[in-house]
């Protein structure tokens, strides 16, 4: 048998024979595909290439905070707004999930048994229901809001109506930009202590209250100059002009919408994942902390958090992953998002659909590579060492 | 010496109901504290929730006793102070959530392949069923029988897949895609781990591509760019469409749980294989798989779980699922401002789903560690 099938029988030719095999069926299928495509596109008279990146948009965006956006502005700053709206609500919304999801994973453990089964059925209940429909059920519930003129006022600067949470918008004057640097040397200096004191603690046992001078530094040192600076900053206050509010910062009802529903519905995987990594640090580890007297939230913080780390933090990216993913569903409630706006309406004004699609793939592709980049970093930092 | 012993007090109980009292409510005051905040607040929550959705609630006849054909005639709209929720949208639109507009005299059809669909899932959801075997041979031609019953052909007239919605939708997605997944998704696994440097790339670009990628974006990629990649004259339908993307995205899911599978099988069971002159192909399919997936089972419920959530994004691109019935139902005039029934109800329904999914995982998984603990003793 061996024999009339010669060379085939070779592994290593048999390898390369396959993998040719592979990248020649891949080429011809791509080859096959361009051809069809091209002909297609030609046939739909629909233009291919770049440069309707730099023609006007013709409609506008009404949520973009970090840009202008006008409705002659080029579809390449639909982009951008969308990026940014994207990474906006990626960001908050992580940071709240996480919050959230810790608060929540540490009471699931506590011991008091009513507040524990509160959050099982609070986790059980956002983790089986579709996000799109609990981005949905918040958007419907917020529109449904008091209109305008009736819109409910919270301690006199805010007002919340179905248009959204309008609040006054924070104007920087002049001096202000001495405060923020003094902000940021405060941080730096003391992310230094805070370096510095480990080692001292380290080599001679010596502790320096290194949370209440980071305190010092980051709020009461900029606060002193801010008011020495004669308060540079003021506030423009949201007036109510005809049908609308003029003025103020105004957060839109889809992004608050998009918000909750995101860091809620994460927040359950999160507590989930908080809690295993709790769990999976051995009992004995609490006793022995108890046992030289440490105090409670000192195990906690000391102790049990910094090992269920290495537990949490690998499933905890591929939330954040997915959170970031997820907003992308702000389409269903006119969030203008990456998908929303560029890969939606922009799509259609076009019809240029393949650069489009494939200008927000890779744009979330990189998102993503970004996130569990800087993710593994952190992982490798927290995971044990050997000395 | 007759003095007697100072009687001891028992201990205070830490058994019985007092016990368990003491021990998981009353620990300490703070304990106690916060037992009293939360029986306080679900004290002030469940009874409105409860006259919400029960007691006050309309479902098909309102408190004048009329039969509610519209929003207007439901309590609460007739009466705000004292109605609650008018689960009479759902009664009347009950059979556009569960089979959305497909015909009602070919509705039988559909009856059937639910309850077919029920004997295919239980030899793979129960192992100790009797006549497993049998019942498995249906499962298998289950795809192709269900496809005749819904679709048409074979004698059945054609019911065209735009008249599809509601639940029928869900299932079919939910459904196909893991079905399909799931060979695909073990090809790509073991693709991954293949020692050919060219298949082992493709099939690691093609997962974290995909992985990387919200599912909304291969919808649209379903929607928009595969009619212009196909030739003329081929026109997909609209939910084929919609099931490749679908399909494609759960299959990178699946090869990257198989693939956690495949690690955990120690190599001597590779070697020992190979030793007994077996090829890839035997030793992966009577040896490696079997074990692999045996492990990697419940990670499958867990994304077959989302995947069955992720079946909602269909509305995005125009498919009239169970929440796209839903969405409908609350822009027809008649319906107004319904939007917490319908959305409770749609909710519900998912709950019951995947919350039975999860369960069923977690039952896997406890079966499946005694399992493994009775192979070791």
């Amino acid at each position: 048998m061996r024999s009339n099938l010669g060379f085939f029988s070779d592994e290593k030719f048999r390898s390369i024979f396959f993998q040719t095999l592979v990248v020649g069926l891949f080429a011809l299928g791509l080859f096959f595909v361009i051809s069809t495509t091209s002909y297609n596109l030609e046939k739909r008279n629909i233009a291919t290439g770049w440069s309707f990146l730099q023609n006007p948009a013709g409609f506008d965006i009404s949520f973009s905070p970090f840009l202008e956006f006008k409705s002659t502005d080029t579809h390449l700053k639909v982009y951008f707004v969308g990026v940014l709206n994207t990474l906006l609500v990626s960001i908050t919304g992580c940071i709240a999930a996480t919050i959230l999801g810790f608060i929540l994973g540490i009471v699931r453990l506590s011991s008091n048994w009513l507040l524990s089964r509160l959050v099982y059925i609070y986790v059980e209940f956002s983790r089986n229901v579709p996000l799109l429909l609990q981005i949905i059920l918040w958007y419907s519930i917020l529109i449904q809001l008091p209109r305008v003129k009736q819109s409910l006022q919270v301690l006199d600067v805010f007002y919340i109506s179905n248009r959204g949470l309008y609040s006054p918008r924070p104007i920087f004057e002049s001096g202000f930009s001495y405060v923020s640097i003094a902000i940021v040397l405060a941080l730096i200096s003391s992310f230094l202590i805070n370096r510095w004191a480990k080692k001292r603690q380290d080599k001679t046992g010596q502790q320096f209250p290194v949370f209440s001078s980071s305190i010092g530094l980051i709020f009461i040192v900029p606060l002193i100059l801010f008011f020495i600076l004669g308060s540079p900053l003021s506030f423009e206050h949201p007036e109510l002009k005809g049908f609308n509010f003029k003025g103020g910062l105004v957060i839109r009802p889809e992004f608050i919408a998009m918000f909750l529903a995101l860091s809620i519905y994460t927040a359950a995987f999160i507590s989930e994942i908080v809690r295993a990594g709790i769990m999976s640090v051995s009992k004995g580890q609490r006793e022995a902390s108890a046992a030289i007297g440490l105090k409670q939230t000192w195990i906690m913080r000391l102790i049990i958090i910094p090992q269920a780390l290495r537990v949490i933090v690998p499933p905890l990216t591929s939330q954040y992953l997915n959170l970031t993913k997820n907003s992308s569903l702000g389409i269903a409630v006119g969030y203008a998002d990456l998908v929303h706006g560029f890969g939606g309406i922009s799509l259609n004004q076009t019809g240029q659909a393949i650069e489009c699609m494939a200008i927000v793939m890779a744009t979330y592709l990189s998102i993503s590579l970004t996130i569990s980049f800087f993710m593994n970093i952190y992982n490798r930092s927290i995971q044990f060492k050997e000395k | 010496m007759n003095e007697m012993n100072e009687v001891r007090k028992p201990p205070v109980a830490t058994t019985g109901i007092i016990g368990w009292l003491r021990i998981n409510l009353f620990f300490n005051w703070t304990n106690s504290l916060i037992t009293l905040f939360v029986i306080y607040c679900l004290y002030q929550f469940i009874p409105w929730i409860l006259d919400w959705t029960i007691f006050s609630a309309d479902f098909k006849y309102n408190y004048l006793g009329e039969q509610i054909t519209n929003q207007e005639m439901c309590s609460r709209n007739l009466d705000p102070e004292n109605g609650g929720a008018c689960w009479a949208v759902i009664y009347v639109r009950f059979y556009q959530f569960i089979y959305g507009f497909y015909p009602k005299v070919e509705v039988w059809r559909v009856n059937l392949a639910y309850v077919m669909l029920a004997f295919a899932l239980l030899p793979l959801l129960y192992a100790k069923l009797p006549y497993r075997k049998y019942f498995l041979y249906f499962t298998y031609i289950f795809p192709v029988i269900a496809y005749f019953l819904l679709n048409g052909g074979l004698g059945f007239t054609e019911v065209s897949t735009n008249k599809w919605g509601g639940l029928l939708v869900t299932l079919v997605l939910g459904c196909t895609g893991i079905a399909l997944a799931f060979p695909i998704g073990i090809m790509l696994a073991l693709g991954r781990r293949s020692k050919l440097p060219v298949i082992s790339m493709m099939c690691t670009l093609f997962i974290e591509f995909i992985r990387g990628v919200p599912l909304i974006t291969l919808l649209f990629f379903g929607m928009v760019m595969l009619p212009l990649f196909l030739p003329e004259g081929i026109d997909m339908d609209g939910l084929v469409r919609v099931l490749v993307a679908v399909t494609l995205f759960q299959s990178a899911y699946m090869a990257e749980v198989i693939r956690g599978g495949l690690q955990a099988i120690p190599p001597g069971q590779y070697e020992a294989a190979k030793s007994l002159g077996m090829s890839y192909w035997r030793m992966n399919l009577l040896i490696i798989l079997p074990q692999a997936i045996r492990i990697s089972i419940p990670p499958i419920v867990n994304t077959s779980i989302g995947l069955f959530k992720d079946t909602t994004l269909v509305i995005i691109v125009g498919i009239l699922d169970l929440l796209g019935i839903g969405r409908g139902t609350l822009a027809d005039t008649n319906w107004l401002g319904l939007s917490y029934e319908i959305y409770f109800f749609v909710s519900l329904v998912f709950f019951i789903f995947t919350f039975g999914m999860s369960r069923y995982s977690l039952y896997l998984e406890k079966k499946l560690k005694t399992g493994i603990n009775m192979g070791a003793d």
